[in-house]
């Protein structure tokens, strides 16, 4: 029971911080057609920023500063590459920002180093927060719950309650009316780019604490992102939200699964030999498996229907 | 590309066949350039790249012929080249323990078969889906075989990957496969067979319908084709000759990590492919020795290789989406009206300032790189035989310098290269007008 608690709760923890790379992913693609490759770099370069910025001046302005920065760099991006090659299609739109992802990553490891940098929870946060049957849980988890669940509001009453947030969401069904009926669609990308890139850092500067800060972090968590996207249905938020806490919480529980397939053959009296080349397969644990199910799962989604999750057009 | 093909049949076809003759030639005559007469030994570091090339060459071919061929855009190829060569890798064993008669040469074939059965299953279930979704599901796949190849470890080895020995005794010639140099020329054999495989399924009703359905999918649907079954087949079959290579990678390194099924890999496909030309079936070949060249060659001295590629793949997806080969293919209709020499000059004056962007970028990346990685090795960045003092403000302001005002001007420069370009290809027109 209790590690069910506590799975629970870490698991919706990392849902909340998949979801906040991927709310910004969606938006993107639902906007401009773009799969944005550079996503999780720029995540990465969030928990760069913010590791500098905290030795310098503090977390806490590291929280706003790291994230604008971010948001500049999109902008950047949005205006000097994306519409350049925006009159050769999607694809070559795609592939930029797939180049980019390469530069960003290796940009990282030549400035950065190779190695993990000590970028480490702050002092103010590093306490226990509340012991659930003796398992401490810890108060940064909770701060970025907080902070999470602050921005998935921001962001909802932005899309509700204000014109531009009408506009997007206008944009997200029918870009191509919202053209026609003459707003500044490219003034509009480009703010729903930098958006985007300002939820990834922001995901970075409290993510990089939480997991490690290290030059192959936007390769681990960029897959699963996509992952996230594709389950939940290109082009939508609310599906979005709903598969981010879904494979949050498969992450986590996976890992406390002890058993195997061959475990519960032997219920049925088959037993399975480790032996051959593909035996395996049944006896590996499921703490083991973890990793894999996203992907195994996003392919059973894709195979039954390509929408997603939630999604109301085909991808 | 097909129309100007007809049009120039008689002269293109032999010249096309004197090209890969040509290639051929080069391919078998590399290592004995490089030869070291006195100590009469191959030299090492030519074989090892040119072998990498030649499976590369495959790997990049058989990745055209999903994103070039047939549009299909997939992020997960290395999956097939990989499991090709872990299975050549167990056959290699059994082979090595005897109940097993095949010979070496027989083996990538082998691979192939064993790509293709992967590629039928994976194919199922992803070559019904279109644009992102195609990417996505490659993507997931290629994920999920790396994730599986560390995870299972009887089949793939874990994180040490598994190794074989290619010396099994069992060959067609009576090779022993002892010498990389043999390796190399059964590469060179097995790259050439793909190749001519893929080239010849170009010219198939396959190959043409896949181009259709790439060019326009709902109308290959009403003419009656089922582009579901073209894109499936087209799958399959690339998924055979990426195999191959793998195959041959499993013969050349005797070891197969999860390196080789890993989304770099796959990556690389993409940019080998795009880098040399996605839309000419000679692009991929360019793209694909020129990546390894520079993996081969600039690691050496540097190890920003990476950097290097990735902004000459955004360069080349933001200004020719041609590709290497394409650029070169663009200069035809001019050479063939023998204008190629008014293109002369512009060409020289662009490369002074392109010389400047070069050399300040790659100072640029080099300083930054020695400061973080470099110093803490204990290396010494040298350039042209000095050292450079990387902590005085000299070396980057130079740097800064040539990639500010040779950037500038190289703007100048290609405005003035485009005006002249129209102003040639105008007179093309007006010539055969008249």
């Amino acid at each position: 029971m209790e590690i069910v608690l506590i799975s629970i709760l870490n698991g919706v923890v990392y849902g909340m911080l998949l979801f906040m790379l991927a709310s910004g992913l969606t938006l993107i693609f639902s906007m401009m057609g773009v799969l944005n490759f550079a996503h999780a770099g720029i995540y990465m370069l969030g928990a760069y920023f913010a590791f500098d910025i905290t030795r310098v001046i503090g977390f806490w302005p590291a929280l706003i500063i790291a994230p604008l920065i971010c948001a500049a760099i999109g902008a950047a991006i949005e205006i000097y590459g994306l519409r350049r090659v925006h009159h050769n299609g999607h694809i070559a739109e795609l592939l930029f920002t797939f180049g980019l992802f390469f530069i960003i990553e290796r940009g990282t490891q030549m400035t950065w180093g190779m190695l993990p940098v000590p970028y480490r929870v702050p002092s103010a946060l590093d306490f226990p927060l509340f012991t659930l049957y003796g398992i401490a849980f810890p108060a940064y988890r909770g701060f970025m719950l907080v902070v999470s669940i602050a921005m998935l509001t921001g962001i909802w009453l932005m899309l509700t309650r204000t014109r531009i947030g009408l506009i997007i969401q206008a944009a997200l069904t029918h870009p191509n009316m919202v053209s026609s009926l003459g707003h500044n669609v490219p003034r509009v990308f480009t703010t729903v780019f930098a958006g985007g890139c300002f939820l990834a850092g922001l995901a970075g500067v409290i993510g990089g604490n939480y997991q490690t800060t290290e030059p192959s972090m936007a390769a681990t968590l960029g897959p699963i992102v996509f992952v996230v996207v594709v389950f939940g249905g290109l082009g939508s938020l609310a599906g979005c939200f709903v598969a981010s806490i879904i494979m949050g919480l498969i992450q986590t529980f996976s890992v406390v699964v002890d058993g195997s397939i061959a475990d519960l053959l032997k219920y049925v009296g088959i037993t399975v030999s480790n032996k051959n080349l593909f035996g395996e397969i049944l006896t590996v644990p499921g703490s083991r498996i973890g990793p894999l199910l996203p992907y195994a799962l996003m392919i059973l989604m894709l195979m039954i229907r390509p929408r997603g999750l939630l999604g109301t057009r085909d991808t | 590309m097909s129309a100007s093909n007809v049009t120039a049949a008689p002269s293109g076809g032999s010249r096309q066949g004197l090209l890969w003759a040509g290639i051929l030639v080069l391919a078998l005559l590399l290592p004995w350039a490089f030869y070291d007469y006195g100590a009469s030994r191959h030299s090492g570091f030519v074989l090892t790249m040119c072998s990498q090339m030649g499976m590369m060459i495959l790997f990049a071919l058989s990745y055209n012929m999903l994103m070039g061929q047939a549009g299909m855009l997939s992020f997960g190829h290395a999956t097939f080249f990989g499991l090709g060569g872990y299975c050549t890798i167990h056959f290699l064993n059994f082979a090595g323990k005897g109940d097993f008669p095949v010979p070496v040469e027989v083996m990538p074939l082998l691979a192939g078969l064993s790509s293709l059965g992967f590629g039928i299953v994976f194919g199922y279930a992803a070559a019904k889906q279109r644009a992102t979704a195609f990417a996505m599901i490659t993507m997931g796949i290629g994920e999920l075989i790396a994730v599986a190849a560390i995870m299972f470890h009887n089949f793939f080895g874990g994180e040490g990957g598994i190794n074989a020995d290619r010396m099994i005794d069992q060959s067609l010639f009576g090779v022993s496969y002892a010498s990389p140099v043999q390796v190399y020329y059964l590469i060179v054999a097995w790259t050439l067979i793909g190749a001519i495989g893929m080239l010849f399924l170009t010219k198939t009703p396959l190959g043409a319908m896949a181009n259709a359905c790439r060019d326009n999918y709902e109308r290959a649907q009403f003419m009656g084709y089922d582009p579901r079954r073209v894109r499936f087949y087209q799958f399959a079959l690339s998924a055979f000759f990426a195999g191959i290579g793998g195959g041959l990678y499993a013969i050349t390194y005797e070891i197969v990590t999860f390196d080789a099924v890993s989304g770099q890999l796959s990556a690389n496909a993409v940019l080998m492919a795009y880098i040399g030309g996605q839309a000419s079936f000679i692009g991929p070949i360019l793209g694909a020795s020129l990546i390894t060249l520079m993996q081969s060659v600039v690691s050496l001295w540097s190890n920003s290789w990476l950097i290097y590629v990735g902004v000459m793949f955004i360069t080349i997806v933001a200004f020719a989406p041609q590709g290497l080969a394409g650029m070169i293919e663009s200069h035809g209709p001019i050479a063939q009206a023998g204008k190629l020499n008014r293109l002369f000059v512009p060409y020289v004056r662009m490369a002074i300032p392109s010389l400047g962007v070069l050399v300040g970028f790659v100072g640029l990346v080099e300083l930054t790189n020695f400061i973080t990685i470099g110093a803490a090795q204990g290396k010494k960045l040298v350039f042209f035989g000095s050292e450079v003092p990387a902590y005085t403000i000299m070396p980057w302001a130079i740097s800064a310098a040539c990639l500010v005002v040779g950037g500038l001007w190289l703007k100048f420069e290609a405005a003035n290269y485009l005006r002249v370009w129209d102003e040639i290809t105008d007179d093309i027109k007006k010539g055969s007008q008249s």
